[in-house]
């Protein structure tokens, strides 16, 4: 009985799993304590050591599922936009790239779906940022409030000051925190795209032995001695830098420099734009409509219904985590992409058990019925899916909340995929070799029984339009 | 009942729901929310009763605002209303709404950029293009005449179809009730086409199973049985989602309503159009195929 071996070592693993999940998904985490009095005066049993305060095994998470702006309100910031060095025609355009800039920051910061948008009263310009939560408002505000204007400039003949070149933050690729090798400390390493690198290559040459300032908003930050020309168009910022400030400038750089300088006007927190009584009747909805589907599948399916139920828990409690770990950010899009993977992983149950119950009326009993069932309803399962993971792939590209949409929705499929043709499987393979499943009944299949005695079948919605034509 | 029979008034059938929609969709096009278009937006201090500054907008024929409660008042975000109507709608809220007081008027500009807008229609192209390549060679298996280009191309019409009849139902829905569509829209449009091509795609499955097999006379034969074969899963599935968004529907709050509205409808046509559009157009192009052949 190898196969049932197999079978036991798969359960095992799902229960694992489910254990870790729900170590995820419970709030601030699991502890296990005994009772402190009795204990309290042994220090220690043979296999496990217990804490004074009696706690045997402790796992914290301060994960939380992250909400978004609509769902959770969050900060509100208002910035003025200093225009007095634009000329009047060029202030819309110089607005709408500002916006964009502020929008790759926070992007990159990892603070999801911002809602970024300009505003103009009269001669005064401002943006408006709101970023969900809380947490994290302070280090977002010190991304997006810098103007991030990288200079080098060069030592003059005299070598007591320093003169622009024309290379500066306009001709970089990209940039990337990296480490010193001998001494830990973070560092930034920038790639400048060609002209940069060919305009780099000219400046060390005509600079060897000389110092080279690195300028970041008009202050010095380091000014290197140019041992040799560099080509190739790599180049260090090393400071005294903390790893988040590296981090942060990091982004500022790839993100471009601001194109106007801008000031922080007001802070203040707002509540979520959908109404609280609109979000909570929506989850009230959602739990409901898990239980009617629930329902259906049990009524319809019998006792594949029942495990399919059982699979929609182990689907729930999984992608929860899932969203914890990740730490995605779950707006009303993102609940949309969840109800879509909901019905798409209860699509899977459905293509399997009908395709069983196919079997099972072309005369095979259960236990042949259900692993063919497994098996020949794959290829489907499998192009359909792919083709909605393509989908997925493409729309991480379209930006803002459709990409949190993306994620979630591709989440829920590969979790569905799993949960069905593991957690699902290994449950339906530890009673397919019983005698009761014999019974066509508890499968909802017409005509005979496996066993020889016909099987009546009261309810079948579908049975109107199952009569094979000829 | 033979349904791939009566495929021209499945055809039609779709037709009556998608000329009048692209007709309006060329016409008046789709009504945008201020998400897309910018607008104005007014501060009020000293008051946080939504609810009633809610009222007195609605009463001063101002549409499709948004007040968001903020730690010192409310925010009202609307499309560009004009001097006069600002000016008296201030007078109105001060009077009406206590303590509260008018603090700021802003034009204000778009928060969602027509980047993203943009992105999202050439994506849909793009995820077009992807599907019939796919398709193509996952299906290349279908013995002849048949051709898995075909499937492709019939799925991404099928996709398509979804896609029209839902933007189609809302740009009447815009021009005759003054329903906007907001960024979740878009997220809805994109369910709607994953979950159609999820649904002829299984169809398809059976068909190309079916075809290998070869155990039926013609190609409509065989279309004919593997769709009523996957009836029953067609009807379930679609059956269960739609279960989730009625309950979503009629409990889920105002603020989400043409959205699940939105899921509704491209649920609904997906599965119409994977049973009796896409699987009969196959049919239906073998046959152009034949007399094309015999001309």
């Amino acid at each position: 009985m190898k196969s049932k071996r197999r079978n036991w070592i798969r359960v095992s693993i799902l229960v694992i799993f489910l254990l870790l999940a729900l170590g995820v998904d419970w709030p601030g985490g699991v502890h296990f304590s005994l009772p402190k009095p009795k204990f309290a005066t042994q220090k220690s049993f043979p296999f496990v050591n217990v804490k004074k305060d009696g706690t045997l095994f402790k796992f914290d998470n301060n994960l939380d599922i992250k909400e978004g702006l609509d769902l959770q309100g969050g900060s509100h910031l208002v910035y003025t936009v200093d225009m007095s060095k634009i000329a009047s025609g060029e202030r819309s355009s110089a607005l709408a790239s500002l916006q964009k800039v502020i929008e790759n920051r926070i992007n990159a910061f990892g603070v999801s779906e911002p809602v970024v948008y300009t505003g103009k009263n009269g001669n005064e310009y401002r943006v408006t940022v709101e970023l969900a939560g809380v947490k994290d408002t302070d280090s977002a505000m010190n991304i997006i409030g810098k103007t991030a204007k990288l200079a080098f400039k060069e030592s003059n003949a005299d070598g007591s000051s320093f003169t622009e070149t024309d290379l500066g933050g306009a001709e970089l690729k990209s940039s990337s925190v990296a480490f010193d090798q001998t001494t830990g400390a973070p560092y930034i390493s920038i790639v400048f795209n060609a002209e940069g690198s060919k305009k780099f290559e000219e400046i060390t040459g005509r600079n060897v032995g000389k110092p080279l300032a690195i300028y970041l908003d008009e202050t010095l930050v380091s000014a290197p001695n140019v041992n040799a020309q560099i080509s190739g168009g790599n180049a260090q910022i090393t400071g005294k830098f903390t790893l988040q400030e590296a981090k942060n400038l990091s982004i500022q750089l790839n993100a471009g420099r601001l194109p106007v300088p801008i000031k922080l006007a007001e802070q203040r927190t707002v509540e979520a734009t959908l109404g609280q009584e609109s979000i909570r009747l929506s989850i009230v909805a959602g739990i409901l409509g898990v239980i009617v589907v629930s329902l259906f599948m049990i009524f319809y399916y019998r006792l594949l219904g029942v495990f399919s139920t059982l699979g929609l828990a182990l689907y729930l409690v999984f992608t929860l985590a899932l969203f914890k770990i990740f730490g995605i950010t779950l707006t009303m899009g993102g609940i949309a992409g969840l109800i879509l993977s909901i019905g798409m992983s209860m699509e899977t149950d459905v293509l399997v058990f009908e395709r069983i119950r196919e079997e099972m009326r072309n005369g095979r009993n259960f236990d042949h019925a259900y692993n063919l069932g497994f098996n020949r309803a794959w290829s489907s399962i499998r192009d359909s899916n792919i083709v909605s993971l393509i989908i997925c792939a493409l729309l991480l590209y379209a930006g803002g909340s459709i990409r949190g949409f993306a994620i979630v929705l591709a989440l829920g499929i590969i979790v569905g995929l799993i949960t069905t043709f593991l957690g699902t499987r290994a449950l339906i393979e530890l009673i397919a070799r019983h005698k009761f499943v014999s019974n066509n009944w508890l499968f909802n299949v017409e005509g005979e029984d496996q066993t020889g005695k016909p099987s009546k079948t009261r309810f079948s919605l579908s049975k109107m339009f199952t009569r094979r034509n000829k | 009942m033979n349904l791939i029979k009566l495929r021209k008034w499945w055809y039609i059938l779709s037709l009556v729901i998608i000329i009048p929609g692209t007709l309006s969709l060329l016409l008046w096009g789709l009504k945008p929310s201020i998400d897309f278009t910018g607008g104005t937006q007014l501060e009020f201090s000293g008051t946080k009763d939504k609810a009633k500054l809610e009222q007195v907008a609605k009463a001063q024929k101002v549409e499709n605002f948004v007040v968001t409660v903020s730690q010192d008042g409310l925010i009202l975000r609307t499309k560009t209303v004009d001097e006069a109507k600002q000016k008296s709608l201030k007078t109105a809220v001060e009077k009406d709404v206590s303590g509260a007081k008018q603090t700021r008027v802003d034009t204000v500009g778009a928060s969602i950029s027509q980047e993203i807008t943009r992105n999202s229609i050439l994506l849909v192209f793009a995820a077009s293009a992807v599907i019939i390549c796919f398709i193509a060679f996952s299906f290349r298996k279908v013995p002849k005449p048949a051709n898995s280009v075909e499937f492709g191309l019939v799925a991404v019409t099928a996709l398509l179809h979804d896609a029209l009849v839902v933007l189609g139902i809302f740009s009447l829905l815009g021009h005759f009730f003054g329903v906007e569509v907001d960024p979740l829209f878009i997220t809805a449009i994109l369910t709607v086409i994953g979950f159609s091509v999820h649904d002829t795609i299984v169809i398809f499955d059976r068909i190309r199973e079916n075809l290998i097999k070869g155990s039926y006379d013609s190609f409509e034969d065989t279309v004919s049985v593997s769709v009523y074969e996957m009836l029953p899963r067609t009807i379930n599935t679609s059956f269960l989602v739609w279960i989730i968004l009625l309950v979503l529907l009629i409990f889920g709050g105002s603020s989400i309503r043409y959205f699940v509205l939105a899921l509704v409808i491209g649920v609904l046509s997906g599965s119409y159009s994977s049973i009796l559009n896409a699987s009969p157009l196959l049919v239906t192009w073998q046959e152009l195929k034949a007399k094309r052949k015999r001309a």
